[in-house]
């Protein structure tokens, strides 16, 4: 009887001794170093046959790694890149890794680890064991055109892509488009759209969303102050009051930015985002 | 009635009324069945992981059986006695070993059909329709029961040779070596001579070469498995199974028993 | 193919077994055996443990491999397997596999030989009924006693009809009540016509059921023969059991006497029995009884061993 009596009280105090030590070990900050990280070449000959599975758990742990690195603000996500190149060294085939890899190996920190030179790395490698995936162009494009703003590079990557069978029309264009012009608004909403779109990644998908809400502003602020232009050629003098260019018939209501919160002018005339808004938080809308 | 197909199913019917075979077989189901929840906490690859985690296990599990079950056969007759009875009845040895060959190859068809069957319960309630490339799983599962028939004959040939754990470190340790023959013979070093070169290549052939059975990276992405590769890879399964099935014969025929 | 007159017979049969550091020594379990049983006899392999008659045994149903010599059974050499078609085995302490039943492991064993599947279930059935495990033919054989293991050994063996039956210690282990039936059995066999070779190390069995009997000790056959033919028919005496209450010098023939309780006990040559009971009329001794001395199986067989013994003990101290 006392036998019975002991193993649930026993196991309750296992279970409240193992959170004191789960809080003790986040709280001495302990450099995660993952286990099993060895060279991705080592670990494929360790896992036997079995390589695909392998690869499968250290994508999972990659993804597990880059969600928890926000929760913890630990670092420059410095690991992001060592387990993606075992993922995929593991599992060549395993395209989503790539894909992953390519945004958020490139983008700047905080969003990603600010190493655009590893993420095109990474989708060579992809090219390589993969040619007839013609999405990792178009993510080698993306690399180059956001994060390295080399757009000779960046073009080159579309154009090379477009030569796929399978691979859309607008990848064409799109090599002409910034071969031409370089950086532009349109070309930047538009690319961020397709990957919208078609990622099946959530990360990847919220990344997506909130740099069209960006570039989206972005284009409206470009409208309004060629609206506001219009309005001093007019009445000599800028905008002040959000309904002001609704008052002089330029535009049906008042202008919002894509979290809903109406822009405002700002003291040089130009129009500029509600500092109320999220998006005034973003670096792109930040005073210099 | 050939005395063959005698043992072969009295193989069959102990192996079938083996608790431990059961504990297996339902610990891989378990290990299937695991997959849909691990293939919910990583994106984007949920059938990957489902079919990786089932050929694992299918091919672990296997191998286990494979391995243990196989280096039984004889031993465990042998350790018994019951073989004296046998050898006493009008039964050539050879017999006798293909015979139990064959039914725990038997054994392993069927466990394996049945973790196959459970592999794409897992798949289906994942991905509601199963789509047309699925059946390559299937594949991926035969080439698995032609490498563990490949064991078998191993296992036998070294429990008929040594002591039962020496058998079951050496049929493990072939098994490795197997997985890594391929490497072997593609090996590119600047150091190594060229007889040794030779050498190692000589040796990669002499190993099973296990690679050919594995087309976990293809299938686990829905990628198909070549035909050519599926008969080639039986004629090399049956024909390195009678080597060494004739080698464990030659060395059982002289063996005297305790 | 030149029918020989024996149903079994060895010729200069011989089993070394390596041993020690690098297999280098050699121990030898049988020496040169020369045998022969004639056809429908009884033929006990008598012996102490370790003496060579299983030895002999699994070289005859090649379970082992000789170092040198030949054996023949029913005219075949022993390489050939499918002489194995007539003869039944059943080997010593036997053990069979455990998942099965009775009548699973009968009928497995009766699939190797050339039965119809009627004719072998008919076989299974009588065997069962024979040895007296029909109650017991659906449980598996791990819940079986020694005894019963026993049983299903001789069932297999003789299932098929044999026409030679080798039994390895067929008595070993059994109570009084297995032994007579398993005696029973082996006079049955005897009656049907067969060629019975079983070995053992208990004296009493070879002499009721044998018909001629082979010793063999250390590895070496000592004898063949009859029972009787053995131990010599000559008695060697008699035997004179008394009571005595008088005084020790009236009777001189206490100093020879052993006395157990009240019972004197004296053995004399049988020329001086007369003059012996003389003695003990006129001391006025109660005469028990009086009995001829038949030396027994019993000690030819432990004056063999002993000199065995006391040659390997020789050999030892002089060295190889």
């Amino acid at each position: 009887m006392a036998l019975c009596a002991f193993l649930p009280v026993g196991f309750a105090g296992v279970w409240q001794l193992q959170n004191k030590i789960d809080e003790q070990r986040e709280a001495m900050l302990l450099e995660r170093q993952e286990v099993l990280l060895w060279p991705g070449s080592v670990v494929k000959k360790l896992s036997l046959e079995y390589a695909p599975l392998a690869g499968a758990i250290y994508w999972t742990r990659a993804v597990q790694y880059y969600g928890e690195s926000h929760r913890l603000s630990q670092g420059k996500l410095e690991l992001l890149w060592p387990l993606l190149d075992v993922a995929t060294t593991l599992d060549p085939h395993l395209l989503v890794a790539y894909r992953f890899g390519s945004t958020f190996l490139s983008a700047p920190f905080p969003t990603g680890a600010g190493q655009p030179d590893l993420a095109i790395k990474l989708l060579e490698r992809g090219i390589k064991e993969n040619p007839d995936y013609w999405r990792f162009y178009q993510d080698m494009g993306n690399v180059y055109y956001f994060d390295m703003k080399d757009y000779p590079k960046a073009s080159q990557a579309f154009a090379e892509g477009s030569k796929h069978p399978h691979a859309f029309i607008w990848m064409k264009v799109m090599a002409a488009k910034i071969a031409a012009e370089g950086q532009s608004l349109e070309t930047s909403y538009f690319l961020w759209r397709d990957i919208y779109q078609t990622t099946v990644d959530k990360t990847v998908k919220e990344n997506a969303a909130r740099h069209l809400k960006i570039v989206k502003a972005q284009l409206d602020l470009r409208e309004l102050n060629r609206l506001a232009d219009e309005f001093e050629k007019r009445r000599k003098l800028r905008p002040t009051q959000e309904s002001d260019l609704q008052q002089a018939g330029l535009m049906n209501g008042v202008p919002v930015d894509p979290e809903g919160f109406p822009y405002v002018w700002g003291l040089g005339g130009n129009a500029q985002v509600n500092p109320n808004s999220p998006l005034a938080k973003e670096k792109e809308f930040q005073k210099k | 009635m050939r005395p063959v197909w005698t043992v072969a199913t009295n193989a069959f019917r102990e192996a079938v009324r083996d608790r431990v075979l059961y504990n297996l077989v339902f610990f891989a189901l378990l290990m299937i069945a695991a997959s849909i929840l691990v293939g919910q906490i990583s994106i984007g690859i949920e059938q990957t992981v489902i079919v990786s985690l089932g050929l694992t296990a299918t091919s672990v599990i296997g191998l286990m059986i494979a391995i243990f079950i196989g280096v039984g056969l004889v031993s465990k007759e042998m350790d018994r006695r019951t073989l004296y009875a046998l050898l006493a009845k009008p039964v050539q040895r050879w017999q006798f070993l293909i015979g139990k060959f064959i039914g725990l190859v038997m054994t392993l068809a069927v466990n394996t059909a049945v973790m196959a069957a459970g592999l794409y319960v897992a798949l289906w309630m994942v991905k509601h329709p199963l789509e047309r490339n699925d059946a390559y799983v299937l594949l991926a599962v035969y080439l698995i029961l032609l490498k563990l028939a490949i064991i078998v004959a191993l296992a036998l040939l070294f429990s008929c040779v040594t002591t039962p754990f020496l058998a079951i470190l050496f049929t493990f340790g072939i098994y490795v070596a197997g997985v890594f023959a391929q490497d072997l013979r593609t090996v590119q070093a600047v150091n190594i001579s060229p007889s040794s070169m030779r050498l190692m290549r000589g040796i990669s052939y002499l190993l099973p070469n296990f690679e050919n059975f594995n087309v976990m990276g293809a299938v686990a992405h829905g990628e198909p498995v070549a035909w050519a590769l599926l008969w080639q890879a039986t004629l090399y399964a049956i024909l390195y199974c009678a080597l060494v099935l004739a080698a464990a014969a030659a060395v059982f025929s002289r063996r005297n028993l305790k | 193919m030149c029918m020989s007159q024996y149903v079994i017979e060895t010729e200069n049969l011989s089993k070394e077994y390596p041993y020690g550091f690098l297999h280098l020594k050699k121990k030898t379990s049988l020496e040169g055996l020369n045998l022969q049983v004639e056809q429908g006899e009884v033929f006990g392999f008598l012996g102490p443990n370790g003496a060579g008659k299983s030895t002999t045994i699994k070289l005859l149903m090649r379970l082992i491999f000789p170092t040198s010599g030949t054996a023949r059974i029913l005219g075949k050499s022993i390489e050939d397997v499918s002489m194995h078609q007539d003869v039944g085995y059943l080997p010593e302490q036997p053990y069979f596999y455990d998942y099965l039943t009775a009548a699973e492991v009968l009928d497995y064993f009766a699939r190797f030989h050339k039965l119809r599947a009627a004719d072998r279930r008919a076989r299974v059935d009588n065997m069962l009924k024979k040895v007296g495990l029909e109650t017991a033919k659906k449980i598996q054989l791990r819940k079986y006693s020694k005894g019963m293991l026993q049983r299903v050994g001789m069932a297999q063996a003789i299932l098929h009809d044999p026409k030679v039956v080798v039994l390895d210690e067929p008595m070993s282990g059994l109570d009084p009540l297995g032994r007579r039936e398993v005696r029973d059995i082996i006079l049955e066999l005897k009656k049907e016509g067969r060629t019975v070779l079983f070995s053992t190390h208990i004296l009493s069995d070879a002499e009721t059921l044998c018909d001629r009997v082979g010793v063999i000790v250390g590895g070496k056959l000592q004898g063949v023969g009859t029972p009787g033919e053995i131990v010599g028919i000559k008695a060697r005496g008699m035997e004179i059991l008394f009571e005595f209450t008088g005084e020790a010098k009236s009777l001189p023939l206490l100093s020879s006497a052993t006395k157990t309780g009240e019972l004197y006990r004296v053995q004399v040559a049988e020329e001086q029995l007369y003059s012996a009971l003389d003695q003990l009329k006129a001391a006025q001794a109660r005469i028990q009884s009086v009995a001829q001395i038949k030396p027994t199986l019993e000690e030819f067989f432990m004056n063999l061993v002993a000199a065995d013994r006391a040659q390997a003990n020789a050999v030892e101290v002089s060295g190889k």
